[in-house]
């Protein structure tokens, strides 16, 4: 274990995240986490990491860091320009930092969130388990500032991966999200059930880990009457007072009060990570 | 008579969770401890509220697994579970609450009593949930029912003790909120490195003490 890497401009907002601390719903802890699953998991598997290592979740790029011994990285998730030491580096693959030199992240072309993990995966105080940071309710490390030191690891499984697939659906200008009905699906109309299946909405700016909020068609409810809160889960589109949709993430609440009327399936649940604002949505409703 | 869950009771939530709707408090307290003591296999998570259970799973499979078992759960035959047999906590309240005069008038009483109901009674956490270490506190003689405020406030502090409807409640860090403060504490109610982490974790009694103003 070790300093390895220094934080030089810890970009728009960089959080360290591994899979999560999922377990602790029932004491209000959220399990957070990658939002991007896939992509986190994938640059680790390009390392030789454990799958669920904790690597660098990093909001529209401008990451700047210095390795400070000889290291092993590999970015994965949004397609953004990789530097190191100011020539371009390969995404979804395996990159030597020697010693001393920088590595610079720019702003995404297409999606949202990349994820640099590094050989040994990083290291520090887990909190249930996890080193997950959760900017919402203060649990886990605090987003990268400047100045900043991670520590490495020792969390490899095996050696250097070959180039993987790598999932196609970053940034995508239109999502189609499959999704099972329920649990409260019978809160609303037959109208809102159809429309559920066939309309578009557009993800806003106003969205974060916690959830995606969207703007569309309105769902229109059948009860007016309040539900009292009950347990919520990553991928539950949730429909406030004002009839427009949110998906929520990986930082959602563990209970809520209004309405949930289908949730997103799981393989699915974190296209949204890279969902630019104005990204266009369509739920696809599994039938039983 | 056997009232088994209907499947109209276990609805689906995604490909990997269900949420068990059991329409009382009391049924869903005895199936929540029936659960705890023997949970299915591949259970994640399991997050008592009100009148609900939701569980997650970790595979799509055990989640079918466990649905059958529900199915086949007598509720009202499961053991009423008794409260917790720890002593209750005490947690010292100064009632200096903004919103303590108008939980006064709103039950038609002065601002003495809403402090004699609040530590007269016997207060047990029914369930978490909203933030880390908030717990939901149901009391065994009532009294205090009012509705959250309209317009919620957007910062209540840490230690603020509240009311919104049948339930008082403990804020364990700064949040938006809407139950009306009759109070605050200096006790920690979250710490994630202390074991347990939460001082308010379900089925917790707990008496409210009242402290200088």
């Amino acid at each position: 274990m070790s300093r390895a890497l220094r934080v030089d401009r810890p970009g728009v907002l960089t959080l360290i995240q591994d899979l999560g601390r999922p377990g602790h719903a029932r004491l209000g802890v959220t399990a957070s986490g990658a939002w991007d699953r896939a992509a986190l998991t994938l640059a680790n598997r390009l390392l030789g990491n454990a799958e669920g290592a904790a690597g660098l979740e990093v909001l529209l790029g401008g990451l700047s860091l210095t390795a400070l011994q000889p290291i092993m990285v590999a970015l994965t998730g949004a397609e953004a320009p990789l530097l190191v030491d100011g020539r371009p580096a390969a995404q979804y693959a395996p990159v030597a930092l020697p010693q001393g030199s920088r590595l610079d992240l720019g702003t995404p072309t297409r999606g949202l969130r990349c994820y640099l993990a590094v050989r040994g995966g990083l290291d520090g105080r887990r909190v249930f388990g996890s080193l997950s940071s959760d900017p919402t309710t203060g649990l886990g490390p605090a987003p990268l500032a400047s100045g900043a030191e991670l520590v490495v690891g020792s969390d490899v499984a095996g050696p250097l991966g070959d180039t993987d697939l790598a999932s196609g659906r970053r940034g995508l200008d239109e999502l189609v999200l499959r999704v099972a009905l329920g649990p409260r699906d019978d809160w609303f109309t037959p109208e809102a059930i159809d429309l559920l299946d066939t309309a578009t909405w557009e993800v806003l700016q106003a969205s974060d880990r916690v959830g995606t909020r969207l703007s569309g068609p309105t769902l229109t409810r059948v009860r007016q009457d309040e539900l009292p809160s009950e347990g919520l889960m990553r991928g539950a589109v949730q429909v406030p007072a004002d009839g427009q949709p949110l998906v929520f993430g990986p930082d959602h609440p563990t209970t809520g009060g209004y309405p949930v009327i289908a949730c997103v399936l799981r393989n699915d649940a974190d296209a949204l990570s890279q969902a630019v604002p104005g990204t266009r949505v369509r739920f696809a409703v599994r039938r039983p | 008579m056997n009232v088994l869950l209907t499947p109209d009771s276990i609805r689906p939530c995604g490909d990997h969770a269900v949420l068990v709707d059991l329409g009382t408090q009391d049924r869903r307290r005895a199936l929540d401890a029936a659960l705890q003591a023997s949970p299915p296999t591949g259970l994640v998570d399991l997050v008592p509220a009100l009148q609900t259970l939701l569980l997650t799973f970790a595979t799509e499979a055990h989640r079918a697994d466990a649905v059958a078992r529900l199915r086949s759960i007598d509720v009202d035959a499961l053991p009423v579970t008794a409260p917790d047999a720890g002593q209750p906590i005490d947690i010292t309240v100064h009632y200096n609450g903004p919103d303590l005069a108008d939980v006064a008038a709103h039950l038609g009483i002065v601002p003495a009593e809403v402090v004699r109901r609040h530590t007269a009674q016997l207060w047990t956490v029914d369930f978490a949930g909203f933030m880390p270490g908030f717990g939901y506190l149901t009391g065994d003689a009532g009294g205090l029912d009012v509705p959250r405020l309209a317009t919620p406030r957007t910062r209540v502090p840490a230690g603020s003790v509240a009311l919104a409807g049948s339930f008082t409640g403990v804020y364990p860090s700064p949040s938006p909120g809407g139950w009306r403060i009759i109070g605050t504490t200096d006790a920690v109610l979250f710490d994630a490195d202390r074991t347990p982490p939460a001082l308010l974790s379900p089925g917790r009694r707990v008496r409210f003490v009242e402290g200088p103003r």
